[in-house]
């Protein structure tokens, strides 16, 4: 339901999965925030044996031309989020604002935006990042810039659609109505209420940023060596796959931040969207479970 | 009167602690049209959902259902099969929503027969047709091919009563069946269902908040308020002298002050049983 | 990034005389050629945006030094000429099946590609078809066991799918599977001891089928499987969700509970009434995931050795081989556009308001 106001995340609905994504994305960015100055090793330094197998000294190994594994993974991290989080703010503001202009004014406008989303999502976005980043140069800021690209039309999609609709709600025509500029209407009356929606999927775009970003390092297109980002650490255990520290240590912490993400956003997602909850179903306005409800008169089953 | 088919006794209907029906009795009978009166919220669909055991999970129901000596309530999904579509069967309200709208009209009409009835392709097809031409639906034969969308509102409900029927069941429940519909196929809907009461020797169960749709085919009308009937009686008795002040509010609120009352039906009542006064059940403040 | 479905738009116009369903062909038709146009006008554009000398670029550094080379390249494709024009001089070399040289292989790209596409769609299709039977199967579970156990468990799997670095999986499985347990089959497409089939549609098991051979066939099916698990777990965490989702509002939809009322069995319902009412929206995100999938393949087929787009695009890449990059951008392009017209076709069979008018 769009209120004028913003939606109060009730207490009742913070479930298990949440707190624990809330925990670890919050490690990771303290993690992030702070690696370079507690890291044992400096992350570049090569003094190390080579190839050498998690340990006392070394928790995770160390690589083939001696670096500490773990003093990477971390200072890796400093690398990977901070892009990720301010990738998906850029395109966020970017999307949205497009979005919104759109739907708000329709004509031509939207017309064009629609066309230019169309043709960036004719694309599948790895391959679409990956042929923007081999024409600019392979570099980190290359890459983010070719996934800020790939990034944007999402938002503006759904922030279009949700601008569409409340186009029509009363108290948007009544502040036109009483003088307010276009402007002034997009700001007050509609953008506080697409918030939520858009919330969702920029929670849920940080993990397939990170995914982006890390594959196009993968790739050889985003981070270069000797940068420790995570993506281009496991690239380099395929030359070495016995040394199976080197890939599977940068993989499980791009995994665990991704998981954490992805936990938050798909709870804030049903926080937002009760249909697809238990909501209607214990006020029984009958969407019937298609669990044979026999007449046993038995205790009610777990709603969601 | 004969006896009933149907006998509802002490319904009581929770949603996890919501109380939605708190103890509702009622009688089907063979033939007869039993109407179920009440506003939104009332509990009225929701009695008619559970014969059927058509209630999600978090339903909990007590009382007793009982179809000729069977237990209904408590009855195993695999009994509870045989009972759907078959002897009892339901209508509901909109045809647009009931009907699957990627499935033929054929296919809908015949796969609870060929489950319940065993008929082979041609038993079926024929069959199929002779309800569709019961029905009133034109064209029978190309109709079975044709999908839903295709129709008009009333010829919707019309092929959901057909499919209804189709296994010869020997109770009706049917949900509001005329409120999708527009006001000049409402009456044809309604007397359908009451010349196919008769025809079969069906137990009719009409459920609907409209009493002008409750004055023109019902026998007998229970009025359901919060959970519970707060008046019951024949046609006439609740119409012409409604003992309960709820029944008569709802009365006074009909935009059509003088409710249409049809002939009596053959099996009523003498005059003077009519002109007592019908029972009223005094009913309970509960929780909303 | 978050691909969001967008239902295929419908505007309704009357058609006249014509059936709805071939005005509505010939409408999807004309969308999807503009949109390969527009997908051409991009690819063309990034080959322009490209720092530093194009020429140097697309012919290599030693080629480049070559007057009479680079004479002949300005010729060919109109460097000299004003950009529309240079873009009309593309497309036409497009037509033609140019789409230059590589600077890898020194084959032109097409021919590259002609080997390299239907090793990836074999595996395309393969995660396809697994990964819809495993998510019809647990979205379908799921929604009917919604707010219990088994719902959250789904979940957690779906999402744990939707997380994992498929690059890294790829590496993971064939590093235990292959190298520790020694269960699945080394890298490629075919054990180094067998010949590859005579080709008729370029998928391996397809025309080891066609050529009755039932060894090569099983062996290109083992090849098969860790490619398509691999990618299969993150498709299996996107499809899961909207299925559930699709699912669940179907279950919501009276002639479900209609259906249920004529004693239909559970199966019956499930499969007559309840996925066929879901399989519009199931289509749609079907044709996004075969979106992802290819974008997938790109970063699994370097473990694999498999010699698909992926690996070529990988290649292309990691040695700069603008031809080689813009050739698979372009192609891709292409197939996902042809993808997405196939669902449309269908979305206008599966719905028969569509089909009939």
């Amino acid at each position: 339901m769009i209120r004028r106001r913003r939606l109060p995340i009730p207490r009742a609905w913070v479930t298990p999965l949440a707190i624990i994504g809330v925990v670890i994305a919050l490690a990771w960015v303290i993690i992030a925030a702070t690696a370079p100055l507690w890291v044992p090793y400096a992350p570049n330094a090569q003094g190390l044996p080579r190839l050498q197998a998690p340990g006392i000294d070394t928790l995770m190994g160390t690589d083939a031309v001696g670096r500490d594994v773990f003093s990477r993974l971390m200072t890796g991290a400093s690398v990977t989020i901070p892009l990720a989080l301010m990738l998906v703010v850029v395109s966020l503001v970017i999307g949205t604002s497009l979005g919104a202009v759109a739907g708000y004014f329709g004509g031509w406008i939207d017309e064009a935006l629609m066309r230019l989303t169309d043709l960036v999502m004719a694309f599948p976005t790895v391959i679409l990042a990956m042929v923007i980043a081999a024409s600019l140069g392979p570099s980190l800021f290359n890459a983010v810039l070719a996934a800020i690209v790939v990034s944007w039309p999402a938002y503006a999609r759904v922030s279009r659609s949700l601008v569409l609709s409340l186009r029509q709600q009363n108290y948007v025509i009544a502040g036109r109505l009483l003088g307010f500029s276009p402007v002034k209407s997009l700001m007050t009356d509609i953008l506080p209420n697409i918030a939520g929606p858009v919330v969702v999927l920029a929670t849920l775009d940080v993990g397939t940023a990170i995914l982006l970003l890390s594959g196009l390092s993968f790739l050889g297109l985003g981070a270069q060596p000797p940068s420790a980002e995570w993506g281009s650490m496991i690239s380099s255990a395929i030359q070495n796959f016995d040394a199976w520290w080197i890939g599977v240590f940068p993989g499980l912490a791009i995994l665990t931040v991704v998981l954490a993400f992805n936990f938050i956003g798909d709870s804030l997602r049903d926080i937002l969207d009760p249909v697809s909850g238990g909501a209607r179903e214990v006020a029984g306005v009958a969407p019937v479970a298609p669990t044979d409800a026999s007449h046993a008169p038995h205790t009610p089953g777990a709603t969601a | 009167m004969s006896a009933p088919i149907l006998r509802v006794d002490n319904l009581e209907i929770a949603f996890g602690a919501n109380p939605v029906v708190r103890g509702v009795s009622l009688e089907l009978r063979a033939g007869r049209v039993q109407g179920l009166a009440g506003e939104s919220g009332s509990g009225k669909t929701v009695t008619a959902m559970s014969v059927l055991g058509l209630l999600p999970r978090t339903a909990t129901v007590s009382g007793s259902i009982r179809l000729g000596d069977t237990e209904l309530i408590g009855m195993r999904s695999r009994a509870l099969r045989n009972v759907r579509g078959r002897r009892i069967a339901m209508v509901f309200q909109d045809p647009s929503a009931s009907l699957h709208p990627q499935l033929t009209v054929g296919h809908q009409l015949t796969d609870h027969m060929r489950r319940h009835l065993k008929l082979d392709r041609r038993a079926l097809h024929t069959r199929a047709i002779e309800m569709l031409d019961r029905v009133r639906v034109p064209d029978p034969e190309n109709a079975l091919k044709r999908y839903p969308h295709q129709f008009s509102g009333g010829q919707r409900q019309r092929i959901a009563i057909a499919i209804a029927l189709a296994c010869d069941p020997d109770v009706l429940l049917a949900d509001e069946p005329t409120t999708a519909l527009d006001v000049t196929v409402q009456a044809g809907i309604l007397h359908l269902l009451r010349d196919l009461a008769i025809e079969r020797n069906l137990a009719v169960l009409l459920v609907t908040h409209d009493l002008g749709v409750m004055s023109a085919i019902a026998d007998d009308v229970a009025v359901m308020r919060n959970g519970l009937i707060v008046e019951t009686g024949t046609r006439e008795q609740v119409f012409l002298t409604p003992a309960h002040e709820y029944t008569q509010t709802l009365l006074a609120a009909m935009p059509d002050s003088a409710p249409s009352i049809h002939p009596p039906h053959p099996d009523a009542p003498s005059a003077t049983a009519a002109a007592s006064p019908s029972t009223a059940t005094p009913d309970q403040e509960g929780t909303e | 990034m978050t691909q969001v479905a967008t239902p295929a738009r419908t505007r309704r116009r009357s058609t006249g005389t014509r059936s709805p369903l071939v005005a509505y062909v010939l409408r999807r038709l004309v969308t999807s050629v503009l949109l390969l146009l527009g997908v051409t006008i991009v690819t063309f554009a990034l080959t322009n945006l490209v720092p530093g000398d194009p020429i140097a670029a697309a012919l290599g550094e030693g080629a480049s030094n070559n007057p009479a080379t680079v004479a002949a390249y300005v010729e060919r494709y109109g460097l000299d000429k004003p950009l529309p024009v240079q873009y009309f001089i593309y497309l036409g070399n497009l037509l033609q099946g140019d789409l230059g040289r590589s600077l890898t292989t020194g084959r032109a790209v097409t021919t590259d590609l002609a080997t390299a596409v239907p090793a990836t769609i074999e595996i395309a299709i393969g995660a396809i078809v697994v990964s819809l039977l495993v998510s019809l199967a647990l979205g379908t579970l799921a929604a009917y066991r919604r707010g219990l156990v088994t719902d959250q468990v789904v979940r957690v799997v779906s999402l744990i799918g939707l997380s994992v670095p498929t690059f890294w999986l790829a590496l993971v499985a064939f590093n235990l599977f292959f190298l520790q347990l020694g269960i699945a089959p080394g890298s490629g497409r075919l054990s180094p001891q067998l010949t590859p089939p005579p080709t008729v549609t370029g998928f391996y098991t397809v025309d080891f089928l066609l050529n009755g051979d039932g060894v090569g066939f099983v062996d290109a099916m083992a090849h098969l499987a860790l490619p398509v698990f691999v990618l299969s777990l993150f498709t299996v965490g996107l499809l899961t969700r909207f299925i559930r989702t699709s699912v669940l509002e179907v279950l919501d939809q009276d002639y479900v509970r209609a259906a249920r009322a004529k004693g239909l069995s559970g199966t019956r319902v499930v499969l007559d009434y309840v996925l066929r009412g879901a399989s519009l929206p199931i289509l749609t995100v079907v044709g996004i995931a075969f979106g992802s999938l290819l974008s997938g393949t790109v970063l699994v087929e370097a473990v694999f050795a498999w010699p698909g787009l992926g690996t070529y695009a990988y290649d292309s890449a990691t040695s700069l081989d603008l031809p080689g990059v813009m050739g698979v951008g372009l192609v891709v392009g292409v197939i996902y556009l042809l993808v997405n017209f196939v669902v449309d076709l269908l979305y206008g069979f599966l719905d028969p308001r569509v089909r009939l008018g």
